[in-house]
């Protein structure tokens, strides 16, 4: 009996049993099937990571003409007006353009960049690879996943194009101003469009959780028993549990928020005076939205951030040819990070009169995040200390993310204190802490992926040489920039503000901010080498020759050079051993693959 | 075509992503439920009676539950005919509990609380309102066995579909038992 025709005869006789055995088959692909509704999850992550590039440019871009804004107040900059049009009339942006372009760049970096093309990426890539599998556990809701991330994405971009322009009240979307339709001119349809494009990116987020979780709980290969697991598919696995439980609680606050819109409630709203006449809405409290809000809001940073953890874990063992250290502790950092990122929403909170009782239980449990964080932090370097540690782009962008995680991480515990953080609330000591922790680390985490995964994405190699380029300028940029706003941040600079230079106390920063956009700039020009480099080598850069290039233990590195759909032709490895044996009994490294010796310890 | 090995699953996949996509969805209304807490603690509540009908449409829910449970039962006894039947009217009665939730809408906006008006009238109107979009994506998704049961061309053997139908449809059951309680008692 054939195989095919075998697998149909235990269909039929396993008909209403519990376990399930899938036809394993693949048609030929035609163009439509294999790139654009494409149901392999390595040409998924590609989708996710190619948009999410497309969204880094878009979004970085925003960002340097607000710098340039805040560099130079006083000066025009004609060629703006052919890009932004009557946003920026006569070369200047203009207070509306400048806060559209603020709350643009943070939706689109926290979420389709940070979010979605990190996580998206990087887990669907991974998963399936790592554990053993022949694909998603559901393949179809994995395609829907990117596209509904496409839609959002489409709808997001739309809003842009609009006569009133896109949403400018912030990526928080605080109420009142997105709850008025009236309150500014960037709380009109751009709004509506910023709320129905995050709706379809929840819906996007789910889809991709539900697969990543069922997955890998599911359909790990034989052998791959919890404890073997790559740190990277922990790390993937408490994303996507933080991701499903906590965006539908987003998802409630923009439905109760889209009710006050367009419905006349007031969830939200109560006292609202306009021009001298008061609205009719009563009994709702902008502080509703913000708890809401920050239940997401707050896991969200570790959304962002658990992923890029994962990966430098695994890129530091590779690239320092030792173990992992303290892998069980790992573990159970991320899990007690996980617990802790659904307690600690309120700190975001302090000075909006929350009861100073339960802002120092918040105090304390966002303190305690501390721990699991520094025990992440020494078991990295303790990973690399003395190793013999190869300086490929992905291992210097691994080390770059530990420096960053270190800064940024110690400033949270200055802003997790309610006392200090009254004082610095809203100022660009909150901008310098979370661009640094959030924003940097992630994208060290998000480049350490890509240079050193592109070999398996691609068949083919990034160039190094740029590569180092795009390391050195992008570590010594980020902390020239963002060093300097921790002192203005203390100095009582606040965030938002589109001219501070009328303002004594500010102005005296004027220097110093021209120095930051100048270099933000340089920064983002030398993203746009990495962008080349990445499109580049993807058609014209070193062909693989081997299987396992970086001399790894993961399964991944197991397949083809470039695997079809299905990843191994034939049976599935089976995995005997963790995937971190590197320097053991005088060998630079074992597979997983291959079976413990009569005289070996597991590790 | 090329055909590989074939790969063992502990529990379906299907199941095991409707069973995070469930408890992503409580997340959802424990949102909800949250915000009418703290809403509910604020000046100006105003606390009224629900809807009679209410009462109804949980008796129609939890109807359609044992019709459902019933429908699997005979898939799994290959008694198509009765599989059938009960598939349809647990959709039926999907229907109508939507519909009873809508004439409830409809007295609460005659006694004087629109969706527009006190904020706890406004709860009640989101909060059922979306679990009524549940529960008829859930007829949706009966609709769809129904139809695969009438289909001549393909037969389906596996009952793995149906049940995550079934499994699905006690849990909007579940979730409106809970509603029904919390908004009777935190009123």
């Amino acid at each position: 009996m054939s195989n095919e025709a075998t697998l149909h005869s235990q269909q039929e006789v396993m008909h209403g049993a519990h376990d399930h055995h899938d036809h394993e088959h693949h048609h030929e692909d035609n163009f439509i099937s294999k790139y654009v509704f494409s149901l392999d999850h390595k040409m998924i992550a590609k989708q996710f990571l190619i948009t999410g590039i497309v969204w880094a440019i878009i979004g970085a871009f925003f960002s340097v003409v607000f710098r340039l804004q805040l560099g130079f107040p006083d000066a025009t900059f004609p060629w703006l007006e052919s890009i932004l049009g009557h946003w920026a009339k006569g070369g200047r942006i203009t207070p509306e353009a400048y806060y559209a372009l603020v709350t643009m760049h943070g939706t689109i970096l926290v979420f389709f960049v940070l979010t979605a093309g990190l996580s998206g990426t990087f887990s669907n890539l991974l998963i399936p690879l790592q554990v053993g599998a022949r694909d998603m556990a559901s393949p179809f809701m994995n395609c829907l996943s990117y596209w509904f991330f496409f839609l959002a994405s489409l709808v997001m971009m739309a809003s842009l194009f609009v006569q009133t322009g896109p949403a400018s009240g912030g990526w928080t979307m605080y109420p009142p101003l997105s709850a008025l339709g009236d309150a500014s001119i960037g709380s009109k349809i751009g709004v509506d469009l910023w709320l129905t494009s995050m709706a379809l990116f929840v819906v996007s987020q789910l889809l991709g959780g539900l697969n990543y979780i069922s997955t890998l709980l599911n359909m790990r290969t034989k052998g791959m028993s919890m404890t073997k697991m790559p740190l990277t598919i922990w790390s993937f696995f408490f994303t996507a549990v933080l991701g499903v439980l906590s965006f539908p609680v987003l998802l409630s606050g923009f439905i109760l928020l889209l009710f006050d819109r367009h419905a006349g409630t007031s969830f939200y709203l109560s006292d609202i005076f306009i021009a001298g006449k008061a609205l009719a809405n009563e009994g709702g409290s902008a502080i509703l939205y913000q708890h809401l809000f920050w239940f997401l809001g707050h896991p969200e940073v570790y959304i962002i951030i658990l992923p890029a953890m994962g990966m430098v874990s695994e890129v530091l063992a590779v690239s320092s040819r030792k173990p992992i250290f303290g892998y069980l502790a790992m573990i159970g950092s991320l899990f007690a990070i996980c617990i802790l990122a659904f307690l600690v929403w309120a700190h975001h909170m302090f000075v909006t009169g929350l009861n100073p009782f339960l802002g120092a239980f918040f105090v304390l449990l966002t303190l305690l995040i501390a721990v699991p964080s520094a025990i992440k932090v020494f078991n990295w370097l303790t990973t690399i200390w003395k190793g013999n540690i190869r300086f490929t782009p992905a291992s210097l962008f691994s080390i770059g993310f530990v420096s960053t995680f270190i800064s940024g991480g110690l400033t949270g515990i200055w802003l997790g204190n309610s006392s200090i953080d009254i004082h610095l609330h809203d100022t660009y000591f909150v901008i310098a802490h979370f661009h640094i922790v959030m924003g940097v680390s992630a994208f060290f985490g998000m480049f350490a992926g890509i240079y050193h995964w592109f070999p398996k994405m691609y068949g083919r190699f990034m160039n190094n040489t740029i590569g180092y380029i795009h390391f050195w300028v992008t570590l010594i940029g980020a902390y020239l920039i963002f060093w300097p706003m921790h002192y203005e941040g203390m100095a009582g600079m606040p965030r938002r503000y589109f001219d501070y230079s009328s303002w004594t106390s500010f102005n005296q920063f004027g220097g110093l901010n021209q120095f930051i956009s100048i270099v933000v700039i340089l920064v983002f020009a030398t993203q746009l080498l990495f962008v080349f480099n990445f499109f580049y080598s993807i058609f014209k850069g070193r062909k693989l020759t081997e299987q396992n290039p970086w001399k790894a233990t993961s399964l991944e590195w197991t397949t083809p050079i470039n695997p079809g759909h299905g990843n191994w032709p034939g049976e599935i490895p089976e995995v005997h051993r963790w995937a971190y044996d590197y320097s053991k009994d005088g060998r630079d490294f074992i597979p997983q693959t291959e079976p413990i010796g009569p005289n070996e310890s597991a590790h | 075509m090329h055909t590989m090995s074939i790969q063992r699953k502990k529990i379906h996949p299907h199941k095991y992503s409707l069973w995070i996509a469930m408890g992503s969805i409580t997340m959802m209304f424990i949102g909800f439920t949250s915000a009418y807490v703290v809403k509910r603690s604020q000046a100006n509540w105003l606390a009224f009676e629900l809807p009679h009908i209410f009462w109804l449409s949980t008796a129609v829910i939890l109807l359609s539950s044992l019709t459902v449970h019933l429908a699997l039962k005979q898939f799994r006894e290959r008694n198509m005919q009765r599989y059938k039947q009960l598939i349809t009217i647990t959709a039926l009665l999907g229907v109508i509990f939507a519909a009873c939730q809508w004439i409830g809408f409809s007295q609460l906006k005659n006694s004087g609380l629109p969706l527009n008006g006190p904020v706890s009238a406004s709860f009640i109107y989101v909060i059922v309102g979306v679990h009524m979009l549940h529960v008829l994506g859930g007829v949706v998704a009966l609709l769809i066995m129904f139809a695969r049961a009438y289909r001549t061309r393909i037969r389906t053997y596996s009952s793995v579909p149906i049940e995550v139908a079934a499994t699905y449809w006690h849990f909007v059951d579940v979730l409106w038992i809970y509603l029904l309680i919390f908004l009777s008692i935190a009123r």
